[in-house]
């Protein structure tokens, strides 16, 4: 951290406007902010606070609908109403940026080592032949290891860390004044995600980029930045040091922000409660190729002997990185998928019962889903959606009872009555995710498989569900298996606790004693990537 | 690369011989037979006609000896024209469908990628309005309109090009056979273009390519274009195969001695060999084609492999 007067960027009174269908929405309303040299600088806010979009105005990648005014100036140069002639040689060389997205961020028909290229040989004039030591040299700097190899692979045969490094690597190709970095961890498993932040803070401790650090984790603006500007509906609500915001934020957002990690814990269940779901020995095998004449088939576990019992009113909380089988063992457990070893419900073993025998028992075992968005019909209303299950399991109640159930569902999950008539595309991720509740609800199940339910919902919705889902529970005596990679959320809502790897169990215990005392060197690098910040800051 | 070519033309092999006899049995079926006549033959005429072509065998021996004649390359004679083997016939009418399916073919890859691009690129803009409305219509008006239109407006009326025939296959004979033929596609390609050249313009990749700086020529050249040509490419295998086969159509109204009136003709007559030949050159075009065009995807997508 150099001169930290001297701005390289200074953004002042920025607004962005989209033209649509339904009139012009104001997504950035003027919006200041500066970043100086060498400094980290957070902005954070929800989806939707425009934090994405200032920045993207700055890079000239608005979508085509989209206005931008005010100014944004780089070292005196003015880059709003630039063509993109000009602009290109600024971006991509002065200021760079990575993306959210690094599973589809880079071109999958090109070899790494090209892309890495493209800026060197654009803005230095490079030739191909040329850029290849430098190339070589990032992927080290990015710690890629063997990049001699790995220079000519294809994004495709790269994990996401990998890419995310790829387009670091990328990002630093020409030295850039500024690094954007937009929620360039959100899509990563937890320990990846620790990796690649550690990468990014000694990056520039070693090479003094500042960077523009734009997420909704407020874990990570306290690790990395040091300042903090809250964006909330395209305005900057607050600014300050981290340290400031974090003791003593002014604004109502902020402090509601702060407030948002889910606390608090689930009352056990009883000691004598039956055990309700039971799975001996589960295995789920995937066939992978195979076929006339392309040889023998590949065979995959994913659940790889897995037991589960799961008391009335009891949560067991299914922790792993994705890949690790948990989503599997959740669907093979309520007869989703076809797999081996005993499962019992209800004292009964459900493992062989044909479909037409397992349909009455489906009331009793809901699932609900990650994804508000793709999971509720678009084409029926969230009345229909939700009374959708009656039709099946009570086909006896006329229409008037399964509007009547459909408002008691509703009116459970905080919904209003009325919105039974509207379509789920009108609803917020918050506000869908509680109708995909509702639907499950509505049945009045006994068990309840939520996969990843909090994880594409933004931070203060997280800790509404959450407390929905408890209150849910004590109510209803509800048994669930609450599968996410999110410990935080996890913690809030589980009594017992199984870590999944490569479709084994590595470690299982009372929350307590997993949070307390992880024995598995797994489960301590979960930890430590989630929870543990001052021995991330340590680290780095 | 190779041994993957090697197994796809050894899976090629029972996907023919399924063709073939499920074609065989399909025209048996069919009530009526090559010698049907208005007038009635003479008994013994019949019998000995029935006798050279088998026909007096039971049908399974009669598979059995087409199967076994096909292996050798030997087609069989025509039913209706006497004078020619079946092999005969698309020795002289293939290279003709050939040749003007491979240039109308061509000629629609050129202009269609072209103008589709083009119209992605300039999305919104009279351009692409243009292109989408022409190509709308170029996809609704059928051949047999098309074909008799073409030929009656240059061929009749202003006379700069001859309405029909083949003449040995002069550049003044092809145009509007080529042109009749291209049309179609170059509106259905256009919009293919289009569709995937507008997707592909606002992935991720191509926000990157922009975000650092490359001039807009790479960014639409080498990130978008390569990725928008892929359902193109799809798309050319079964067209390829059909085009180069010939069209009855375009073959009837401009008078052409290819092969894609045979099909027809073939069937009308119970012309049992000259259907079952057409439908092998059909199938093997079929086969062979949509082997290119895998090779040529996987090419184009490294994340298609293989091996």
């Amino acid at each position: 951290m150099s001169d930290l007067s001297e701005a390289v960027l200074s953004i002042r009174g920025l607004k962005v406007d989209f033209e649509t269908n339904d009139g012009r929405v104001q997504a950035v309303k003027g919006v200041d902010l500066e970043v100086r040299r060498g400094e980290t600088i957070a902005i954070v806010g929800e989806s939707g606070s425009g934090k994405s979009q200032t920045v993207m105005a700055v890079m000239g990648l608005l979508a085509s609908n989209g206005r931008v005014s005010g100014s944004a100036n780089y070292r005196g140069q003015e880059l709003i109403g630039l063509s993109d002639k000009q602009l290109n040689k600024v971006r991509g060389a002065k200021i760079t940026m990575i993306f959210q997205e690094p599973m589809t961020s880079l071109d999958p028909l090109y070899r790494i080592g090209k892309q890495i290229a493209e800026p060197l040989i654009h803005h230095k004039g490079l030739t191909a032949k040329q850029a290849r030591p430098r190339v070589l040299e990032l992927l080290k700097l990015v710690g890629i290891p063997d990049p001699e190899r790995r220079i000519d692979s294809y994004p495709h045969e790269m994990s996401g860390g990998q890419r995310q490094r790829v387009m670091i690597a990328m990002a630093l190709a020409n030295d850039p004044d500024v690094l954007i970095a937009d929620e360039p961890t959100t899509a990563l498993d937890v320990t990846i995600q620790a990796q690649i932040l550690t990468l990014l803070a000694e990056l520039q401790k070693k090479l003094g980029m500042a960077i523009v650090f734009i997420t909704h984790d407020l874990g990570i603006v306290r690790r990395l930045a040091d300042r903090v500007y809250v964006m909330r509906y395209g305005e900057v609500v607050e600014q300050g040091t981290t340290e400031d915001l974090f003791v003593e934020p002014k604004h109502d957002y902020t402090k509601m922000l702060l407030a948002a990690e889910p606390t608090g814990r689930k009352a056990p269940p009883a000691d004598n409660a039956p055990i309700l779901l039971e799975g001996r020995n589960v295995e789920v095998e995937f066939k992978i190729g195979g076929g006339f004449l392309a040889g023998p088939p590949m065979y995959l576990r994913a659940v790889d002997g897995i037991s589960v019992s799961l008391q009335r009113g009891q949560t067991i909380g299914i922790v792993g990185e994705s890949g690790s089988g948990k989503s599997t063992l959740g669907r093979a457990l309520l007869r989703l998928l076809p797999s081996e070893g005993i499962i019992r419900f209800d004292n009964r073993d459900i493992a062989e019962l044909e479909r037409a025998q397992m349909r009455p028992i489906r009331k009793e075992l809901q699932i609900i889903f990650q994804d508000p968005f793709g999971s509720l019909s678009p084409r029926m209303t969230v009345g229909q959606v939700i009374t959708e299950g009656l039709l099946v399991h009570e086909p006896g109640l006329s229409a008037k009872q399964r509007d009547k159930r459909a408002i008691e569902a509703l009116k459970e999950v905080g919904l209003d009555a009325i919105m039974r008539n509207r379509y789920p595309h009108e609803f917020s991720g918050g506000q869908r995710q509680r109708i995909a509740i509702a639907r499950a609800m509505i049945l009045k199940p006994k068990v309840v498989v939520l996969d990843e339910p909090t994880s594409a919902l933004d931070r203060s919705v997280q800790k509404q569900i959450v407390e929905l889902l408890r209150k849910l529970q004590a109510d209803h005596d509800l048994s669930y298996l609450f599968i996410s990679h999110d410990l935080s959320v996890v913690r809030a809502m589980s009594d017992y606790i199984i870590v999944m790897k490569q479709g084994k169990i590595v470690e299982e215990g009372p929350t307590d004693a997993i949070f307390g005392d992880p024995r598995e060197t797994y489960t301590r690098t979960l930890m430590a990537a989630a929870i543990d910040e001052t021995k991330f800051r340590q680290a780095v | 690369m190779f041994g993957y070519v090697l197994r796809r033309f050894a899976g090629a092999v029972p996907t023919l011989f399924f063709i073939v006899t499920i074609a065989f049995f399909m025209i048996r079926l069919a009530p009526g037979g090559p010698f049907d006549l208005e007038r009635p033959i003479d008994p013994l005429i019949m019998e000995n006609l029935n006798k050279a072509y088998h026909f007096d065998k039971p049908l399974w021996h009669q598979y059995f000896i087409y199967l076994g004649n096909l292996l050798q390359g030997d087609l069989g004679p025509s039913f209706t024209r006497r004078d020619f083997t079946v092999v005969e016939l698309f020795q002289t009418g293939l290279p003709v469908s050939i040749k003007l399916g491979s240039l109308s073919l061509s000629i629609a890859l050129v202009i269609g990628t072209f103008l589709g691009a083009m119209a992605a690129l300039r999305q919104n803009t009279w351009i692409d309005y243009a292109v989408v409305g022409t190509a709308t219509l170029g996809i609704t008006i059928p051949t047999f309109i098309i074909a008799p239109l073409l030929s009656l407006v240059f061929g009749v009326m202003l006379g700069v090009l001859p309405a029909g025939g083949w003449d040995g296959g002069s550049f003044r004979n092809m145009v509007l056979p080529v042109v009749t033929l291209a049309l179609p596609q170059i509106a259905i390609i256009a919009r293919l273009t289009r569709g995937a050249t507008i997707e592909a313009l606002r992935s991720n990749h191509v926000r990157t390519a922009r975000a650092y700086g490359l001039p807009a020529f790479v960014v639409v050249v080498v990130h978008t274009l390569r990725a928008a040509i892929l359902p193109v490419v799809s798309y050319l295998g079964p067209t390829a195969a059909a085009l180069l086969t010939g069209s009855v159509v375009v073959e009837t109204v401009f008078g052409i001695p290819g092969i894609g009136r045979y099909f027809v003709q073939g069937a009308l007559g119970r012309d049992y060999t000259l259907v079952m030949g057409t439908v092998v050159v059909v199938a093997i075009f079929v086969l062979v084609f949509n082997l290119i065009v895998d090779i040529l995807y996987a090419w184009l997508d490294p994340r298609v492999r293989y091996d």
